[in-house]
Parts: structure tokens; sequence; C-alpha cells
């Protein structure tokens, strides 16, 4: 549900950038999306195509890098992916906390036609 | 034949509303009022909370801006206790956003240095990830949610500043494992405070309310 907003944010600033370099439609738009954003991929896709008609961005591919968010653990300092249940490290035992790493939420690139 | 060009943007898709949430902010410190961002499922009793926490403020004016999908019951609720309440309802949406609260402070009526309580859709996802211009996340999990929530919905323990467990009065009548749902969110937040509450009982809330007047801005 709450990716209609942010699917008009992602349009609107993909047109913004389109403009400014004199584009006469955007081809693609690479998103990065850590799993912990709380944004699903689909529903972007299936909000762009409604919101997208009449814009610049209409008939734009929509490609998503999905990130997995990493923990890093406080006593050997490696980065890992947890397990369900559980904060713990799989090297040492120690126990993971959180990073940046899967929270992105950002456009990477747009791909226009000039 | 058209060329097609990369442009890189690394552009924030969130930039727009932590824009808006940090002007919200600004507002609300000029205005002495602290920001309270009340998170919780359906049922944990947020608006229980916030009118057990109200009774207790001693030199804060209450305000409350009750979020909800639809109705407003607990708004009436609140105004009939004299609380300064205002509703906003998403229809539908799963959160508040910086936006929304920008528009709701501007129908309030900030007189008095105080707290403004923001109960916030009943969901543990997304209200974690939206900035609406708080100074205080505030969580609310209970004793029969199950001692399970921070290992299930991790963001929102580690964005907490302050943590309630509420219906701590059936504690003894619960399988809640105090010490895994302490080991789960110390792993995510290591100085975050956690207090035991119970709106049935009444008891834990004074402390909560003198932690937050703490806060206060001077």
């Amino acid at each position: 549900m709450h990716e209609f907003p942010i699917t008009e944010q992602i349009i609107k600033i993909a047109e913004e950038e389109a403009r400014k370099a004199n584009a006469s439609r955007v081809a693609k738009i690479t998103l990065v999306v850590g799993d912990y954003s709380g944004f699903i991929g689909e529903s972007i896709q299936m909000y762009f195509d409604i919101i997208s008609k009449g814009t610049l961005c209409d008939g734009a591919v929509i490609e998503i890098q999905r990130v997995k968010p990493k923990l890093q653990c406080s006593a050997c300092g490696a980065y890992f992916e947890r397990r369900p249940m559980s904060f713990e490290c799989p090297e040492c035992g120690g126990e993971g906390g959180p990073t940046e790493i899967g929270k992105e939420f950002y456009i990477d690139s747009i791909e226009v036609e000039t | 034949m058209h060329d097609i060009v990369k442009l890189d943007l690394k552009a924030n898709i969130h930039d727009e509303n932590d824009h808006i949430a940090q002007h919200v902010k600004e507002h609300m410190t000029e205005d002495n009022v602290l920001v309270i961002n009340v998170m919780g499922a359906p049922g944990v009793g947020k608006t229980t909370t916030l009118k057990n926490i109200i009774q207790h403020l001693k030199d804060s004016k209450p305000y409350v801006i009750e979020g909800d999908i639809e109705s407003d019951i607990d708004t009436q609720d609140l105004q009939n206790l004299g609380i300064a309440t205002h509703q906003i309802n998403t229809f539908g949406a799963c959160h508040l956003d910086a936006p929304m609260i920008h528009e709701a402070i501007h129908h309030m009526d900030f007189d008095q240095k105080g707290i403004l309580f923001i109960e916030n859709i009943g969901n543990l996802v997304c209200p974690a990830e939206f900035s609406i211009g708080e100074h205080v996340k505030m969580l609310i999990t209970t004793a029969t949610d199950g001692s399970d929530k921070p290992y299930k919905y991790p963001l929102a323990f580690e964005k907490a500043d302050i943590i309630l467990i509420n219906k701590c009065d059936l504690l003894p009548y619960v399988d809640f494992d105090e010490e895994f749902f302490m080991k789960g969110v110390r792993a995510q937040n290591k100085e975050v405070p956690i207090f035991k509450v119970s709106g049935r009982t009444g008891e834990g809330y004074e402390a909560v309310a003198q932690w937050l007047e703490s806060r206060t801005l001077k």
C-alpha cells in the first residue's frame, strides 16, 4: 500500500532529471532497495505502470537491485546475514548489531533518450 | 535514432519526507513542544498509554495527534478528557508521514510548553521507516504479544528511543520470556530505556512521564 506515494516520488525525481538533461523520455530507472527499507518491488512496478501514464516515464523499465541486510559482529567485526530469530555471528558466536546495509532506498541511475 | 544517456543520480527517495520532517521538528522545537512518535501494533494500548502518561505530566501541556485508518473514537475519547487532540484519517495508508503532520500542526494551537504525542497507525513495520518530525520514537509492545517481537521486527526496536512493555500485570499468566526479549532488544539497541507498564492497573506510567519530561526543552 505505501508504495503508491513513494512511486509518485520516484517518477517526480526521474522526470525532473530527464527535463534537466533535455531528454524526450525516461527509458529505464534503476532502484536500490534494501530488504529492511520495507518496500516491495512488485508493488512499485504495479503503481508505476499506472501513475507513469502520460509522464516522461511512461513505458520505462524499472530495475530493482535488492540488498540483503547485514549485521556486524560486535566481537569479531564480521558482516553477516542473520538467521531467523537470532542475531548470533556465524563466525564466532558473538552478537551482531545493526548496520546501514539493507536499509537502502534510492534511485541509483536513470537512462534517458535524448 | 535516439541516444540513450545514463544519468547517475544516487537520489534518496525519502529526501522530501525527511526535509519536511526536519521542518516540523524545528517548528515544534521553537514552540517548546517535544514531539513523540508513538508506535505499536493494533491493540497494544497506544491510546490507553497516552491517557495514563498524560495524567502524570507535571509541567507540560499535552497535545495529541491521532492517526487512524478511519474513525475518530480515540480522538473523542481524548477530547472528552479535555486534551487538545487533532484527528488524521489515512483511509487505508499504513503509516503517517511528515507532510500529514505538517498539515496537522497548522490546525493546532501550541500555546504552552508541552509534549505532542503523535499516535501512529497500528503497525510495527512502516511507521519505523518514516520520520514525521519527532524528537522521540516510543515503541509499545506487550506481554501478550510475545517475547519474539525484537527478532521479527528488528527495525522498530533498533530505532526506538524508549520502549514500553504494556499489560505487564499479565506477565504471571503468559509465556513471555523476558531474558530472550531483552537479548533481542539489546542486540539492536544497547541504550534504549525499557519500562514495564500496565494500562489496567496504571503502574509504571509515572516513571515514563518523568523520563519524557526530563527530555522536554527548556
